[in-house]
């Protein structure tokens, strides 16, 4: 049985894992004036998601995947994997804070040896893919759950961001739903291959703008 | 919306159907001991076949990394024709054996053209450079022409002690075209694991987005694997100019990344970032 009210609990954003305090990428590319406007929100919300969305999302099926066989070798291999996909330090460095921060929420909730299959700090899509496993989550669960909170959180940023009107941003997400669910599906078709052969889709104004947000003072959001 | 996957998915399909032009070009080398009793690279192994035309070459330009006296094997790739087009196949293998030195060259850069049907044409790069060897390869840019379908799969695996320097320039149409469709895959290992593993796709609305390469024409990496920084802790991100960034990763490998308007302007960025580098790097005689 698919345990849905869980799979809410970790793809709301309200759940106080330090989502919120990110925008996806999305104020630097503000910052740099390359998105002004709803269009150029839903553009960036398009790449991202197809890029280091799709990515995040296979990872994070993966991992819960090998949490649910207690596969720590496999999990492993993805956080090594993970670190060759993501090129920029200081989107690693945000990664793997996400995923302490989520691990500490996580072990408060339940008490459960899969939590220590990975190490201390590991990368947010595979300490996901655990916890959802930890839930009776299943993989397309975890995949779901990581592309929802990319596509929410840089619409929530976009609304602080570019004064948007909340319900147009939102309108944004909500034409995607349908986009969402195959993209998920299709990231859990990869839930078993090997590490190698999974998604890498590299965006280098991402990697750039998390370069450059870590250098500016007065930032709204930590990455 | 067609999303990146489905169309990963539509690419296999094409790869079935009947290739165009398949050529396969291989290019080795070995370290071996002149009648002085001096360490040379020595090309073992070089095959062409049309349009992968490969030959020996004498040094020209910077070579880092790369002493002039050293011994080092020179190669470069002309293409004896347009394309690829649509359904091509093209291979290249290097094999860098243990201790030796290859500077690979290209004489021109490449043009990405539409073919009749439709189908993808496929570059598929294998790169191995052995204990203690080092490659330099430093093609020159490919272009995205309009309606073109391409995927450059780059694999390099990289043995304890040996160094990799690669240049990527991706060209997204020539000028005021709108370009087709390009992905890149680089996978490189070393002897612990991953070292990087990057897709790019390029010419769609993602790839046009501002989260991927946005307005910008030209975009570009090099890719370095240095086993003497992978204990150098020293070794941090830089911003080396508006658009180009200096990323280290694990295992002493780092990518800098560039994007710019044009190819003068990649190159010149990329240049720049190579003349930085630093140790073993050093470009010779300069």
């Amino acid at each position: 049985m698919d345990h849905r009210a869980a799979l809410l609990l970790l793809a709301d954003g309200r759940l106080p894992a330090g989502g919120y305090a990110h925008s996806g990428g999305l104020e630097p590319a503000v910052a740099m004036g390359r998105v002004r406007d709803l269009a150029d929100v839903e553009d960036f919300l398009t790449g991202r998601l197809e890029t280091v969305g799709v990515v995040a999302a296979s990872f994070a099926a993966a991992a819960c995947h090998a949490a649910y066989r207690l596969d720590g070798a496999r999990l492993g291999a993805l956080e090594a994997g993970l670190d060759a996909r993501m090129p920029s330090p200081a989107s690693r460095r945000t990664s793997r804070q996400l995923g302490r921060q989520l691990r500490r929420v996580v072990t408060t909730l339940r008490h459960d040896p899969r939590l220590e299959l990975v190490g201390g700090e590991p990368h947010h899509p595979v300490m996901l893919g655990v916890v959802a496993a930890v839930f009776d989550v299943e993989p397309t669960g975890a995949a779901l759950a990581v592309l929802h909170e990319a596509a929410t959180g840089v619409a929530t940023a976009a609304v602080r961001l570019l004064a948007l009107d909340p319900l147009a941003a939102h309108a944004v997400v909500a034409g995607l739903a349908e986009h969402l669910d195959e993209l998920a599906a299709q990231c859990v078709s990869w839930s078993s291959q090997e590490v190698e052969a999974l998604p890498a889709w590299g965006a280098p104004l991402l990697d750039l703008g998390a370069e450059q947000h870590v250098r500016r003072s007065g930032r709204l959001f930590a990455s | 919306m067609t999303s990146t996957v489905v169309r990963t998915e539509a690419l296999v399909q094409d790869s079935s159907r009947g290739a165009r032009m398949q050529a396969r070009a291989v290019v080795a080398t070995q370290l071996v001991t002149d009648a002085a009793g001096c360490a040379r690279t020595r090309i073992c192994g070089l095959r062409s076949e049309a349009p992968l035309v490969l030959r020996p070459t004498i040094g020209k330009g910077a070579e880092p990394g790369v002493r002039r006296d050293g011994g080092a094997a020179r190669v470069t790739i002309a293409a004896g024709a347009a394309g690829p087009v649509g359904g091509d196949r093209l291979e290249l293998t290097v094999l860098v054996g243990a201790g030796s030195t290859l500077v690979l060259t290209e004489a021109s850069s490449t043009l990405l053209l539409p073919g009749r049907d439709g189908a993808t044409s496929r570059a598929d790069v294998d790169l191995t450079v052995e204990a203690g060897g080092t490659l330099v390869w430093l093609p020159e840019p490919v272009i995205a022409a309009h309606g073109c379908d391409h995927l450059m799969t780059v694999r390099a695996k990289v043995a304890k002690d040996a160094r990799l320097l690669a240049r990527d320039e991706i060209l997204l149409g020539r000028h005021d075209e709108t370009p087709g469709l390009l992905r890149t895959r680089w996978r490189v290992d070393g002897p612990d694991g991953p070292l990087l593993a990057q897709d790019l796709e390029l010419g769609t609305r993602a790839g046009r987005s501002a989260a991927v390469a946005g307005r910008y024409r030209a975009v570009g990496s090099l890719v370095v694997v240095t086993p003497e920084w992978a204990r150098d802790t020293t070794r941090a991100s830089e911003l080396l100019a508006d658009t180009t960034a200096y990323l280290p990763l694990g295992g002493g490998t780092a990518v800098v990344s560039a994007l710019a308007d044009d190819s003068r302007g990649l190159r010149n960025v990329l240049d720049d970032a190579m003349a930085r580098l630093g140790p073993p790097w050093e470009v010779d005689g300069e």
